[in-house]
């Protein structure tokens, strides 16, 4: 009994990194019709510059909050730095761009290799939430809870900004129809930069909030890569609730599949993916077959 | 034409003469190298260059290839039937794989491919009762076809060869048949070609099995030459790499993967006895070349010389240049 609800609450706690991780992912491929290859590769090098926050440099360490404010502003100029220098000179022509994505994705990893060396960096839990917290019998990590309130706040967050404000009517218009947008006034080419450093960002944040939970290894970005791109063929592109029920379905696939059937886990993640290719191919939320 | 003809007698001879002008058994194993990835390559550019469906999962398929092998040999099968039984294998995986991945093209192919390799690569990754897991699968001997035991790296480069000529005549063959033609045309005009009365899927369909039989033939190669085989060869870095290949030397074109998997064994050959890491270059090698020589090296090349003799281009290749 105990274990079920451990592996649920894991399973949020997964599903909230997978979130943040996948709503700029899906917000990219909405917009700018690519999958971003990168965007696993962002994940890794934002747990890598938090941690190196976190252990100090000369001396001076910062706690994990400032460290994941910080990586998350460096990636997200990273991201922009990409999209502006490398995507940018490539316009329209979609299959170079992935192609670009996915030589930036192995430059990253072997960079981050040569920068960090190949063993596992476990990042420190915050003091405040090293403890337990207890709901009537039953007892939590305090530091899982914090995620899943945070991949909240940002869900919430995102969703305000995407729903009320100027900007997010705008990146919806770009989503729909980029033409259409283009026609009425909006620079779209603009909005690309704009959302490919949020997402960068979005993800570099998941990746240093998820390090105490995941630590940060070489391979983290080949492994978080393909979870993005499950959660968002299984939401739909460009869709910000696609991708929270997808990232909640996939962590409650990978944890219960990683802990039931270990030899197959990889193969009962992807299955719902195929199932949702061969019924609903724009995805369970989405707006446009990709 | 008499130049053209000349030149591959030329390069027929080269290629036949490797053992006796290269400098030591090294080398003729870089060799055969270069012949298996260059049918591996031939056989992904059946799909990149020819349907205009670009595939991130093919490593994914080598390594099925290469696993059953394996797996057939340990059951105790004879190497005549285990490549039998792993080729039929591949083709059915193959089959799935074309079945599921052609419900789109363009984008969605690509994320359809990559997350189907990414999968056989978990599994392979993960399923240790069947795969080894990451210890991986080794092959204790190479078979001896005829008579002749392909462990000599003289035999085994002959033998690739062999293949390799065969696979490549096949190519020339598939280029200028109807079917070929037919391919080039779903690629192009795909609504046209529906019109005009084609089946556009079933060629696209054909077109992967096609490429699959490529791919099986240089895994089956492969898997004798390392005699070992690791999740390491299904990553999508592996595919990534096939890729470059392709796009390096020239999608579309009948000697561009050819020369793709020349430079790119022995950039990885040459690159890996200084420094350990490949990757970077292969991810640097791969922007330089989309943004910089985005048609690939053999038809640029082409292009330059064409521009030095001052020849005026035939209406085919100015009409491919104008399309590219």
């Amino acid at each position: 009994m105990n274990l079920w609800l451990v592996l649920a609450v894991n399973s949020i706690t997964f599903g909230g990194l997978l979130f943040l991780l996948s709503a700029g992912f899906s917000l990219i491929f909405g917009l700018m019709r690519i999958p971003n290859l990168t965007h696993g590769s962002l994940f890794m090098v934002g747990a890598y510059i938090g941690v190196t926050f976190i252990l100090g440099i000369h001396g001076f360490q910062m706690n994990l909050w400032l460290a994941a404010i910080l990586a998350t502003i460096s990636v997200a100029a990273l991201g922009a730095l990409a999209e502006r220098l490398l995507l940018r000179r490539l316009p329209g022509d979609q299959l170079a761009q992935v192609l670009v994505t996915l030589g930036l994705s192995f430059m990253a990893a072997d960079l981050c290799l040569m920068i960090w060396g190949g063993d596992p960096i476990s990042v420190p839990t915050p003091h405040e939430l090293e403890g337990f917290v207890r709901l009537g019998v039953l007892v939590f990590p305090a530091y899982r809870l914090a995620i899943i309130v945070i991949a909240a706040v940002v869900a919430v967050g995102l969703w305000l900004l995407l729903e009320r404000t100027r900007l997010g009517a705008m990146i919806r218009a770009g989503v729909d129809d980029p033409d259409m947008a283009r026609v009425v006034g909006i620079r779209v080419s603009q909005l690309f930069t704009i959302v490919f450093a949020m997402g960068a960002g979005l993800a570099a944040f998941a990746g240093i909030i998820g390090g105490p939970i995941l630590t940060v290894y070489p391979g983290l970005d080949q492994d978080m890569l393909p979870l993005a791109l499950v959660v968002v063929i299984l939401g739909g592109t460009g869709s910000l609730l696609g991708s929270f029920v997808g990232s909640i379905i996939i962590g409650f696939i990978c944890n219960f599949g990683q802990a039931l059937l270990p030899e197959l886990a990889y193969f009962v993640l992807f299955l719902p993916m195929l199932l949702v290719l061969l019924f609903r191919p724009q995805g369970l939320f989405g707006r446009h077959v990709p | 034409m008499t130049t053209k003809l000349l030149a591959l007698i030329v390069a027929f001879a080269v290629l036949v003469a490797v053992p006796y002008w290269v400098p030591g058994i090294y080398y003729v194993n870089v060799g055969s190298q270069i012949l298996f990835y260059a049918i591996f390559a031939l056989g992904l550019n059946v799909l990149v260059g020819y349907a205009g469906l670009v595939s991130l999962g093919h490593a994914g398929l080598f390594g099925v290839t290469a696993y059953a092998t394996g797996y057939m040999l340990q059951l105790g099968f004879g190497h005549p039937m285990a490549i039998l039984i792993a080729l039929i294998i591949s083709m059915v995986s193959m089959a799935i794989f074309a079945a599921l991945s052609l419900r789109s093209t363009g984008i969605g192919f690509i994320m359809i491919t990559l997350a189907l390799g990414e999968i056989l690569w978990g599994l392979a990754y993960r399923w240790i009762s069947l795969t080894g897991g990451d210890n991986g699968l080794s092959l204790k001997t190479r078979p001896a076809p005829f008579g002749f035991s392909l462990s000599d790296a003289n035999t085994f480069y002959y033998a690739t060869l062999v293949i390799f000529l065969l696979s490549l005549m096949a190519m020339a063959v598939f280029v200028r048949s109807p079917f070929g033609a037919a391919l080039m045309g779903t690629r192009d005009q795909p609504r046209r070609m529906n019109a005009l009365g084609y089946h556009v899927w079933a060629i696209r369909f054909y077109a992967c099995m096609f490429s699959g039989l490529l791919t099986s033939i240089s895994a089956v190669l492969f898997v004798y030459y390392t005699q070992f085989i690791s999740p390491q060869t299904l990553a999508l870095t592996a595919s990534a790499e096939v890729l470059l290949m392709v796009i390096s030397g020239g999608a579309g074109t009948l000697l561009g993967p050819i020369v793709g998997a020349a430079l790119v064994v022995v950039v990885k050959t040459v690159v890996s006895g200084f420094i350990e890491r490949w990757n970077f270059l292969l991810g640097a090698i791969f922007v330089a070349i989309v943004i910089l020589m985005p048609e690939g090296l053999v038809p640029g090349t082409v292009r330059l010389w064409r521009m030095a003799w001052r020849k005026r281009p035939s209406p085919v290749t100015r009409d491919a240049e104008a399309k590219s």
